[in-house]
């Protein structure tokens, strides 16, 4: 029996590698499912026929209600993906925090035998179970509330004097409670000092997500992801079992990865991600530099398109909101159609989740092989005759480059501003997300499609269409 | 102390297996990528099957089952949806 649960583990993990090997083009990529499904499958049945296990109708049922909520949830639409993503991290933080509690409370309850198993080793990997995994808990589900727009959970960043204090200091108190406990784990008090590191986890996740604005969120699920993965391999150390070692190391490392990856797209650290607030409204530009926008008619933006030979399409997160991305393909197709050579422009951080913007456009039947990562597009921008933004905005803001007073100096960006003509399509004369007035808006050679993207872009289409154009 | 060291190994080598398959991960597949890590760590599963089905305390099992039952959703939502975002990425 021992044989086949070690056998079973190797299996395993070696399928999940190759999972996320095939992962590396997006020809072999469904091959990557097939093996996580199957080394899933393996590790589940190797445990379920151990002669330990008894209660199987409580484990049928549990897997049976797993279905019936799994199974919608991947049938959200791919708008609702990043808080899908942050869901399921909250779901993986919850599993990891429960068990890790039922651990703590059968040895403790259990005979003075099982007190001996709890070494320091195993009882310290048990509060950083519980206080990532709980952490991670609260924390995904703000992520989630604020992505999903849920009415009482504040959008923009709550900041308060002496938040980080509040937060380091809480984050503090379970650690010392957890360092109390890992010397006294069988104190009179152990049973209520482990609810209160649970709690304090609790209460942190939340306080680490309320000052986070939503451009970070690429990042902070990236974060989470990572602690996710971490408080599987804690599970592992407590259970002393491989298995969830290797799985959870794969997962963390794939989130510490996106999360550097998201880092350097926005020029920022992963301390100044947690704890700077980023997105509060910033003062706007000296009222004598203020220029006015000029706006395009539909008609005039769709000629301008017709003539050019090269045309570069940068989406945001705005083309998401507006679920525009079907009317883009729609445009594609149309310019494609005149021998128009249209490429996509992705940015890292574009949207609210690493490769956001890709799985929309994918979506919409557009082939992988016109979306364009940022640093190859880069140097084709001075040669591109239009540059056509669909709700992007800080990531053209062209202040990133040298305006040392916004929260996006340094920030690599989309360089949209060098095309020979700017056709920029927003939803409303505001602020994008972060607050910051975009110049890109306002130069010389930029004009301005206001309007919600769904309705300019079909309306744009129509004019290829109805022989307004020939 | 030998469970120790040879967790912590597994976890080092694990962690640098990831870091090097996932940093050739193509960049068009991060969205899947995050959904098919978030169904490989709900591993966790296996954790909660002991803890469920083993003959613990009602209060313990109920614990167990909280946990399978999410870990569960993890796995199903976030295989179908992986491939159900890979299913889309056409090149021509």
């Amino acid at each position: 029996m021992h044989l086949i649960g070690e056998l079973s583990a190797v299996l395993a993990t070696a399928l999940f590698i190759f999972a996320l090997y095939w992962m590396n083009d997006p020809k072999t990529a469904r091959r990557g499912v097939i093996a996580g499904v199957t080394g899933m499958t393996v590790a589940v049945l190797a445990t379920w026929i151990q002669p330990e296990i008894i209660h199987h109708a409580w484990i049928v049922g549990a897997i049976v209600l797993g279905f019936a909520v799994g199974v919608p949830l991947s049938r959200v639409p791919l708008t609702a993906v990043p808080q899908r993503t942050a869901l399921s991290h909250a779901f993986g933080g919850l599993a990891a925090g429960l068990v890790g509690t039922a651990e703590y409370f059968l040895w403790l309850g259990g005979p003075a035998t099982a007190a001996v198993q709890l070494t320091p080793f195993r009882m310290s990997a048990l509060v950083a179970e519980v206080i990532l995994g709980f952490l991670t808990f609260t924390g995904s589900l703000m992520a989630a509330g604020k992505l999903q727009e849920v009415r009482w959970i504040p959008q923009r960043p709550v900041t308060y004097p002496g938040q980080n204090v509040v937060n380091i200091g809480v984050l503090a108190l379970a650690v010392a409670l957890g360092v109390l406990l890992v010397l006294h784990p069988d104190a009179s008090w152990a049973g209520q000092a482990f609810l209160g590191i649970a709690g304090l986890a609790l209460l942190f996740g939340v306080l680490l997500i309320i000052p986070i604005g939503g451009a970070d969120m690429p990042t902070v699920i990236s974060i989470l992801n990572a602690y996710a993965g971490l408080a599987a391999v804690a599970m592992g150390f407590v259970l002393n079992n491989k298995l969830l070692v290797t799985a959870g190391a794969l997962d963390g490392s794939s989130g510490l990865i996106l999360s550097i990856i998201m880092c350097r797209a926005m020029n920022r650290s992963f301390t100044n991600v947690l704890f700077g607030a980023f997105g509060k409204a910033q003062p706007a530009l000296a009222a004598g530099e203020q220029k006015e926008w000029k706006q395009e008619t539909v008609e005039g933006a769709a000629q301008l398109l017709e003539q050019a030979r090269s045309v570069v399409i940068i989406p945001g997160y705005g083309m998401a909101v507006a679920q525009a991305q079907h009317k883009v393909r729609e445009l594609y197709d149309a310019l494609t159609k005149r021998g128009v050579t249209v490429k996509f422009a992705i940015h890292p951080v574009a949207g609210r989740m690493p490769g956001h913007m890709n799985v929309l456009l994918a979506e919409a039947n557009i082939p992988y092989s016109a979306l364009v990562e940022m640093d190859e597009i880069n140097p084709e921008m001075p040669q591109t005759d239009v540059a056509l933004v669909v709700g992007a905005n800080d990531v053209v803001n062209p202040a990133a480059r040298y305006n040392k007073g916004t929260p996006i100096y340094g920030m690599p960006i989309i360089d949209a501003d060098k095309a020979k003509t700017v056709l920029a399509v927003k939803r409303s004369k505001n602020p994008g997300f972060a607050g910051i007035d975009n110049e890109l808006y306002v130069q010389d050679n930029t004009w301005m499609l206001f309007g919600d993207a769904k309705a300019v872009l079909g309306d744009l289409v129509k004019q290829f269409g109805s022989g307004g154009i020939h | 102390m030998t469970d120790f060291g040879s967790m912590v190994f597994v976890f080092v080598l694990a962690t640098f297996i990831g870091l090097g398959v996932i940093r050739r991960v193509s960049r068009l597949l991060y969205t899947p990528l995050m959904s098919l890590t978030n169904a490989i760590s709900a591993i966790a599963v296996v954790g909660s099957i002991v803890v469920t089905g083993a003959d613990h305390p009602l209060t313990i099992r109920i614990l167990g089952a909280v946990a399978l039952f999410a870990s569960m959703t993890n796995i199903v939502s976030g295989f179908m949806i992986t491939d159900r975002m890979l299913k889309m990425f056409k090149k021509q």
